[in-house]
Order: C-alpha cells, then sequence, then structure tokens
C-alpha cells in the first residue's frame, strides 16, 4: 500500500465510525418549521391571553393552550419526518437504522419525563412553571440525544435549559421564553444546520 | 518510515476488516445485518472476513434470542481494540510528514 492508499484507508475509518454511531439525515429545515410554528402558536396564545379570557374563562383558556401546544408539536413531528426523509433519500441512508432508533429513544425518555411533569405542574394549579419546566426537559432532552446525531444539537440543549432555568426565576415572561427556546433558536440552529450540511 | 510499516497490522489490510473493525470500535453489539448494511458487501464476504477477525481473538460473536429467533451480534474484543489502536497510530504515523 503507498501513501494514497493510507490516506483512503483513514478516510473509510472516519467516515464509517460517523455514520454508524450518528443519525446525520436529520434536515435542518425541519428546525426552521419548528421554529415557525412555534412561533406562531406563541402569538395566538399571546391574543388569547390578552384578550382577558384567561379571567372569564380560566378553563377554556388553558384547553385552547393546550390544544395549541399540541397541534403544534403534532405538526413539528410531521414535518420533521418529512423533511428527513427526503434528506436521508438524498443521501443514500436509511431513514431508520440503529442510529436512528438510539437517537430516538435517547431524546424520548427525557422528554416524555417533561411532557408528563408539565401536565403534574398544570394539575396543581402552578401554570408559571410549565414555560420553564419544558424548557428545560427540552434541553435535557437534546442533550440526551446529541451523542447520537450532529454534536451541535448539544450546544442547542444547553441553551434551551439555560433560557428555561431563567423563565422559572424572572417571573411571568413564560409566554415570551417559550417563544425564544421553541421559535427562534430552533430557526437559528435550524438555518445553521441547513446551509452548513445540506446546501452543498 | 520503515519501522512504521512493521508495526501495520497484516489482519487490517482488507478494506471490509477496516469497516468491520472502525464499526465495532465504536458502536456495542453490532448485528449482521447492520454490518452488511453499513458496510454494502454479501452475506458470504462479510461472514469470511468476520471468521477469520474471530479467529484472532479480535471479535467476539455473541448470540442471543429474540422472539424466539436467533439474533446474532458482534463486538470488537479487548485485544482487538488494542490491535486496532496500533494499527491507526501506526497508519497516522506513516502519514506525518
Amino acid at each position: 500500500m503507498d501513501q494514497k492508499e493510507h490516506i483512503e484507508a483513514l478516510k473509510d475509518i472516519r467516515q464509517m465510525m460517523q455514520r454508524s454511531v450518528r443519525f446525520l439525515s436529520l434536515s435542518g429545515l425541519s428546525g426552521i418549521f419548528a421554529g415557525i410554528y412555534a412561533l406562531a402558536a406563541a402569538y395566538l396564545a399571546y391574543l388569547k391571553l390578552e384578550s382577558g379570557a384567561g379571567r372569564t374563562d380560566a378553563r377554556g383558556t388553558l384547553i385552547y393552550l393546550m390544544a395549541l401546544a399540541l397541534g403544534c408539536l403534532i405538526l413539528a413531528i410531521g414535518t420533521a419526518f418529512f423533511f428527513t426523509r427526503k434528506n436521508a433519500r438524498k443521501k443514500g441512508l436509511k431513514l431508520w437504522d440503529d442510529s436512528a432508533r438510539l437517537a430516538f429513544i435517547n431524546l424520548s425518555i427525557p422528554l416524555a419525563t417533561g411532557g408528563l411533569f408539565a401536565i403534574a405542574l398544570i394539575r396543581a394549579g402552578a401554570i408559571g412553571f410549565v414555560a420553564p419546566a419544558t424548557l428545560v426537559f427540552y434541553g435535557l432532552a437534546l442533550i440526551n440525544a446529541s451523542r447520537h446525531t450532529f454534536p451541535m444539537i448539544r450546544q442547542l440543549g444547553i441553551l434551551e435549559i439555560l433560557l428555561g432555568l431563567i423563565a422559572a426565576f424572572v417571573w411571568g415572561h413564560g409566554l415570551l421564553f417559550w417563544a425564544i427556546g421553541f421559535g427562534l433558536l430552533h430557526i437559528v440552529y435550524g438555518l445553521f444546520m441547513y446551509f452548513k450540511f445540506e446546501r452543498s | 518510515m520503515k519501522e512504521w510499516v512493521h508495526q501495520l497490522n497484516k489482519a487490517f489490510e482488507n478494506r471490509v476488516r477496516l469497516g468491520i473493525m472502525s464499526v465495532l470500535m465504536v458502536n456495542e453489539a453490532v448485528s449482521f445485518n447492520r454490518l452488511k448494511e453499513l458496510l454494502g458487501v454479501t452475506d458470504g464476504n462479510l461472514a469470511s472476513h468476520l471468521r477469520a477477525l474471530e479467529k484472532l481473538d479480535y471479535v467476539e460473536m455473541k448470540k442471543t434470542f429474540l422472539d424466539r429467533k436467533s439474533h446474532t451480534t458482534y463486538d470488537v474484543s479487548a485485544l482487538g481494540r488494542k490491535a486496532f489502536t496500533e494499527h491507526l497510530n501506526a497508519l497516522e504515523s506513516l502519514l506525518k510528514p
């Protein structure tokens, strides 16, 4: 083997190590769209709360907000699935392989925990802690999953946690922090990922 | 340069074996089918290279049962990990100017 072959061998090794552990089909576009949905949902929630409905019909408002959040989540997941499948096809990778499964499981555990915890907070009447708690748990979920996908996701997770913690101490701006965390940060990271990994 | 050439391990000169070792180094318990999918080789080709690495005690085969179907997974042994790391180091030193 000559020098060139050795370089090729090293390249092969590095690529194989990356590809076998990390779920690399995740599309940045899904982040951008998730962010747009979150901003729209936050705006609708803001309008509802501003209308004074929170005082006159607290139960109805709560159901409206939860339906809004759920609808936003389903739309975001659907869009992510669509763009990620497209990206996987383009790269000639399988959408659902062992690394995708690992990333998904490791994301789901803290995320489901956070979701149930948020429901417990709502039941206990601690509505003000829902936004901080969802941000913190979402951040933990991203950090947990980052080992199995783009390392950049870890950074995003840390920012979400920081935002959640600030929201927990700064009182009464839950919706604003929610819009920054799930809206703005998703759009910024989505754009970054899209231009770095897909637009070439 | 000459002394490095001797540290290159003949067992890893084949591309398929390099691939097998790279995947096993960073994952735990990889199935036969997953290896096949990642490396894009035929059953027979993969099996013979795995057997060769097994004979050297570089990889370990584990048979477990999943829903009563046998499920074969592979992992790198401590010896294999050491040998492959040394091979990589030798490759890198070789390429240093």
